[in-house]
């Protein structure tokens, strides 16, 4: 039942990354400072803002699981979160080859967002070990939604923070996505944007999909093993 | 139903009472903290501090130290069958929150107490930064304390104890170690306390406080749930 729509979407996401993909290749301009390199633009800026976003959906699916105790929302809060931290990992590394080509090292300090996403990424990574530690599963899921929400509370105050350690004179490369930059080089950002929006929305939807049919089968399979017993009806994905 | 005033002294005097009787946290988080000024000391090969370094082993030792209180926070409650009491009591159960973060509180300022004035002698050229910088540890210990009781709380109910509590704080803590270091720097100068955006960072602190004291009281209800 979460497979519906799925191959719709898968094939939405692929016809979005190929317009994209081609639209930064052929459409959009050469930036004059940085040249080629600043294609990773439209990889890592749409990375990061849909992981960002993905933790704070994360955190409202929790609060949707606090109120409504529904183990639904728990995995949906726990998917959403799952496919965030990878797409953290295309950000950091996406991040670090741009830092590597325009500022000549792998790694800065002193570009408050990356290290922000770098701080928050590492918060979300504790969020394995936090949940798996905890045995019993409706407490397992309960904590995990409190992770969640305090975690999201979290993501805005950290950026705060993070940029004003910085020297306020620092000069933002990339401050304004949107205001500095051209309609042909907004477009194609925009286009990227999209389906970097519907890699996740597909992403997530398919490992739904994949949990609650084991966890389907999970159930079956017990009920063959304890004959005489019927087969639940509880639809939620289990997340194990 | 009880008052939530008096459920919050009565719970809070039982904390102090129980630490006072088996001294379990106190004297650790002390001793920790002194035996890291030592460890700084050797591992700098500094035997005076000034600026972003003081500021740093001193808040990195602060918070080290918290940990261990905060590691120990609901270990009672939880083996002596105190969250049941809590249940059964009728009491609103953010009181527990409250109190507990209190708790924190009043550990993390004895812990100070002792290991400020101790930097101090042991780094610091004068103790004219002393005064001012006990507003950046208040609210500093506020921050901590509603964060460590929350994640304490969760944490005790776990397997993995006291691998949890450093391991989720720790970024949590990020923003707080940030602002409160960014207080202390000047602080800490050479030729006298400055002030160079202490009145910023101590709004940082403040909303940072704000933020997780609401966080906290609001989830907290869920945690006791059983």
């Amino acid at each position: 039942m979460y497979g519906k729509g799925l191959r719709p979407l898968s094939i939405a996401t692929v016809v979005a990354f190929a317009v994209g993909f081609s639209l930064v290749f052929f459409y959009a301009p050469l930036e004059a400072d940085q040249g080629f390199i600043q294609k990773i633009f439209y990889l890592h800026v749409p990375l990061a803002s849909t992981a960002l976003i993905g933790f704070i959906v994360g955190g409202i699916f929790a609060i949707a699981h606090l109120r409504t105790d529904n183990p639904k929302w728990d995995a949906y809060s726990y998917v959403a979160i799952h496919i965030s931290v990878i797409f953290g990992v295309g950000v950091l590394i996406t991040g670090a080859i741009w830092a590597k080509a325009s500022w000549g090292h792998w790694w800065v300090w002193d570009e408050p967002t990356l290290v922000s996403f770098l701080i928050v990424f590492l918060l979300y990574c504790t969020y394995y070990p936090f949940r798996y530690a905890i045995e019993d599963r409706d407490r397992q899921a309960r904590y995990a939604s409190v992770f969640a929400v305090t975690a999201g509370a979290f993501v805005p105050l950290n950026f705060l923070a993070v940029r004003m350690a910085q020297s306020l004179v620092h000069p933002r490369v990339f401050a304004t996505s949107e205001g500095g930059l051209p309609g042909s080089m907004l477009l194609t950002f925009l286009v990227c944007w999209a389906a970097v929006a519907l890699l996740w929305v597909t992403l997530v939807k398919f490992e739904l999909t994949a949990k609650s049919a084991s966890g389907q089968l999970k159930r079956l399979r017990r009920a063959l093993d304890a004959p005489g017993r019927a087969p639940s009806s509880r639809i939620a994905p289990e997340v194990s | 139903m009880t008052p939530s005033r008096v459920a919050f002294a009565a719970i809070l005097a039982k904390d102090l009472r129980s630490e006072l009787r088996t001294l379990q946290s106190l004297p650790a988080m002390a001793l920790f903290a002194v035996t890291t000024f030592i460890i700084f000391r050797f591992g700098l090969d500094r035997t005076s501090l000034s600026g972003s370094l003081a500021s740093g082993v001193l808040w990195a030792t602060l918070l080290f130290a918290a940990v261990l209180g905060i590691n120990r926070l609901f270990v009672a409650e939880r083996e002596e069958g105190g969250f049941d009491a809590i249940r059964l009591a009728p009491i609103d159960r953010s009181v527990l929150f409250a109190a507990k973060a209190a708790a924190l509180i009043i550990y993390l300022a004895a812990l100070e107490l002792v290991a400020v004035p101790i930097f101090a002698l042991f780094f610091l050229d004068s103790v004219a930064a002393l005064g001012p910088l006990v507003s950046v540890l208040l609210l500093a210990d506020l921050g901590l304390a509603v964060v460590g009781t929350l994640i304490s709380s969760m944490a005790v109910n776990s397997r993995a104890r006291d691998l949890l509590v450093p391991l989720v704080l720790l970024p949590l803590v990020v923003p707080l170690m940030i602002a409160a270091s960014g207080a202390t720097e000047p602080l800490l100068v050479v030729g006298g306390p400055g002030y160079h955006r202490f009145g910023t960072w101590l709004m940082v602190l403040g909303l940072y406080d704000l933020i997780f004291a609401l966080v906290g009281w609001a989830v907290f209800d869920f945690l006791l749930e059983d």
